[in-house]
């Protein structure tokens, strides 16, 4: 059993009331931060800490706080995503609705920590019943003197608020959910000026992922150094990985950083492997937006290293033969899993949720999609699997925020690593359309 | 609770206007137009599960906006019905994650049982059928939304035996 700091307490009952959390020992970074510490100690600590933000791209929390602008006279803002719609991703969603407490607890410390006045949680319009949830335990803290003016007696004084979005999944980029808390659609900012400089209404702010404010607490409480000490080199602390797809036990897990891959995906304690007694295909390690991997080249590197859940282990290979931890999304295919199909899917939801700002993005995901669509349905021709590779190609590093690396890199990655079940769907229409149908291996291409 | 609207005069209700207030008071005086999320949320809940013109331009005088300024959010977030939709609105996921667990023949499943495609509603008016993006409840698929609520781990039986429920409502 690895260490769990963000999740021990989840099976309590009552672990959303404040009275059971706080029993369980809830709040105590308040107490530590806001009565003993200058918010530059806070910040301190968790630059010691390595944590690194938990939303997908992996940026050092306590650098991107550092960097967060003090001009006199402008108040600074903390905005939580909690906008959680990246495919294969739910454990910001767990974690709320189950302990809603360990965020706002992670709220108050790291706005203190920032110099906030006032807070933002921004939430997907969907989780409007987690969004109740939150309120709620918003409300118990207001009573208790947690929030709002001079908390627990320390003079410092924060309001923290609740906002639903409206259904977008482009309003997770840290600047369209910015637009988006201002009351516009939600198109991305270009960049400069990053959000620490001009932010929330023109404010410096800090966006943060639910995971990484969660995580503050505890670092706080145990210090950076000890936090420091959980994982493997850089990549420190535990992770909540969301795991899905064709395994026996789907769910929110909270690993130490480091765990073998071959354990988190075999072992009883955490997916127990590949459900129906079937064989693993494929996997989507880090949310929809990473590169797709095989099987194999998941459980080792190119050069026969296991790999271990890190950001590190996971990349390594770069895009030839690695993908990335991002967002902890944990998408599992067995061998009965159409590639081709899955691929489609994902562009189709690109090319849906593409704000349309930027040219590259909103054609090329829509190409994208068409050509897949094609090939899927048994109309494609071999021409189309390279211009696949070249729309994606087009499209990647040329938009304004990353939604288009993010819609190109899953189909470069799958024609990369399963070009001959593209090529299979090209050359045996009539049987990759065929309902059921699953490539199987070489022998299906080479037999007409 | 439902209000009757006609061309100009749509109310809301009373309890409607005070949460609308708690959400004004969470933003700066003079940024008003950070409530249009949450209010069109409580406008689709208080008419009817959409928001006709009448209703965004309602929305547009209490954040004193232009109603341009409320139909291009309207019509840009997904989760905001510009057109009438029955009693019951039905969010499916078709996104990967619960394609991989069965989505796809969920959705089939309700086409053929609702007598209607994706995006339309039932023949008797009772339904709508929408398809969504992810969720967040990917390990839990498939899985629908009506309203406020997430259904979980479903299959052909236990959908029917929702929509059975749902009917008898
Ligand atoms: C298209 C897109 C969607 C994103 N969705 C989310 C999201 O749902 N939740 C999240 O925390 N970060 C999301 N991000 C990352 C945010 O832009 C940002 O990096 C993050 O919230 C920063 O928090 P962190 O440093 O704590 O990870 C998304 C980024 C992109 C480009
Ligand atoms: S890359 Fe796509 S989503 Fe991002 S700003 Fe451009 S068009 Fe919008
Ligand atoms: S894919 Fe359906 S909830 Fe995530």
């Amino acid at each position: 059993m690895g260490l769990k700091i963000l999740t021990e307490h989840i099976n309590v009952p009552g672990i959303d009331t404040l009275e059971t959390y706080r029993k369980m020992g809830g709040y105590r970074s308040v107490e530590k931060a806001l009565k003993t510490m200058t918010p530059e100690e806070v910040v301190e600590e968790v630059k010691k800490s390595g944590l690194r933000g938990r939303g997908g791209a992996g940026f050092p929390t306590g650098l991107k706080w550092s960097f967060l602008a003090k001009p006199e006279g402008k108040p600074r803002y903390l905005v939580c995503n909690a906008d959680e719609s990246e495919p294969g991703t739910f454990k910001d969603r767990v974690l709320m609705e189950k302990i809603p407490h360990a965020l706002i607890e992670g709220m108050i410390t790291s706005s203190y920590a920032l110099g906030a006045r006032t807070s933002y949680i921004y939430i997907r319009g969907e989780l409007m019943f987690v969004l109740r949830i939150l309120e709620k335990a918003i409300a118990e803290c207001y009573a208790a003197g947690l929030l709002g003016e001079n908390i627990l007696g320390s003079g410092y004084s924060l309001d923290l608020h609740v906002h639903p979005g409206g259904g977008a999944y482009i309003c997770g980029e840290e600047t369209a959910l910015l637009e988006s808390l201002e009351g516009k659609r939600g198109n991305p900012r270009n960049k400069p000026p990053f959000p620490a400089v001009w932010g929330l209404y023109g404010c410096p702010t800090v966006v943060n992922n639910v995971e990484s404010i969660a995580s503050v607490p505890w670092i706080v409480n145990n210090t950076g150094d000890e936090y420091a000490k959980i994982g493997v080199g850089r990549s420190t602390g535990t992770k909540l990985i969301s795991a899905s797809g064709h395994i026996n036990n789907p769910g929110v897990y909270e690993i130490e950083l480091g765990l073998p891959v071959e354990e988190f995906l075999f072992s009883d304690e955490y997916c127990g492997g590949i459900w129906k007694g079937r064989k693993f295909k494929a996997i989507v390690a880090g949310g929809s937006s990473v590169p797709i991997l095989t099987g194999e080249l998941f459980l080792k590197t190119a050069e026969g290293t296991p790999r271990v859940m890190t950001y590190e282990s996971l990349s390594e290979g770069g895009f030839v033969s690695g993908t990335m931890l991002g967002s902890g999304g944990f998408i599992v295919m067995d061998d009965t899993t159409c590639i081709v199909r899955n691929t489609w899917n994902f562009s189709r939801f690109y090319h849906h949720e593409s704000c349309g700002q930027c040219s590259p993005c909103r054609e090329g995901t829509g190409w994208m999609e068409k050509i897949l669509h094609r090939l899927e349905h048994g109309h494609g021709n071999m021409h189309d699997i390279d211009l696949l590779v070249n729309v994606s190609k087009q499209i990647e590093g040329n938009t304004i925020c990353p939604l288009g690396d993010a819609a190109a890199w899953p189909v470069a990655s799958a024609v990369r690593h399963f070009r001959d079940e593209f090529e299979w769907h090209v050359k045996h229409p009539e049987k990759a359309t065929a309902p059921g149908a699953v490539y199987s291996g070489a022998e299906d291409l080479a037999f007409a | 609770m439902e209000q009757t609207t006609t061309q100009n005069e749509v109310q809301f209700s009373e309890k409607a206007m005070a949460e609308i207030r708690r959400y004004i008071s969470h933003y700066p005086a003079d940024r008003k137009k950070s409530a249009i999320l949450p209010v069109l949320h409580i406008a689709q809940a208080e008419f009817g599960g959409w928001v006709s013109p009448q209703v965004q331009d309602k929305v547009a005088e209490i954040l004193d906006i232009q109603p341009i300024e409320v139909y291009e959010v309207a019509t840009f977030y997904t989760m905001f019905n510009l057109k009438p939709v029955g009693k019951h609105v039905l969010e499916v996921c078709r996104t990967g994650p619960c394609m991989l667990r069965g989505a796809d023949h969920l959705i089939e499943h309700l086409e053929n049982r609702l007598g209607c495609h994706v995006g339309e509603n039932s023949s008797d008016g009772l339904f709508t059928l929408k398809t969504v993006e992810c969720l967040a409840a990917c390990g839990m698929g498939p899985m629908l939304q009506i309203r406020e609520k997430y259904y979980e781990n479903l299959d052909p039986q236990k959908m029917d035996q929702l929509l059975d429920d749902l009917s008898k409502e």
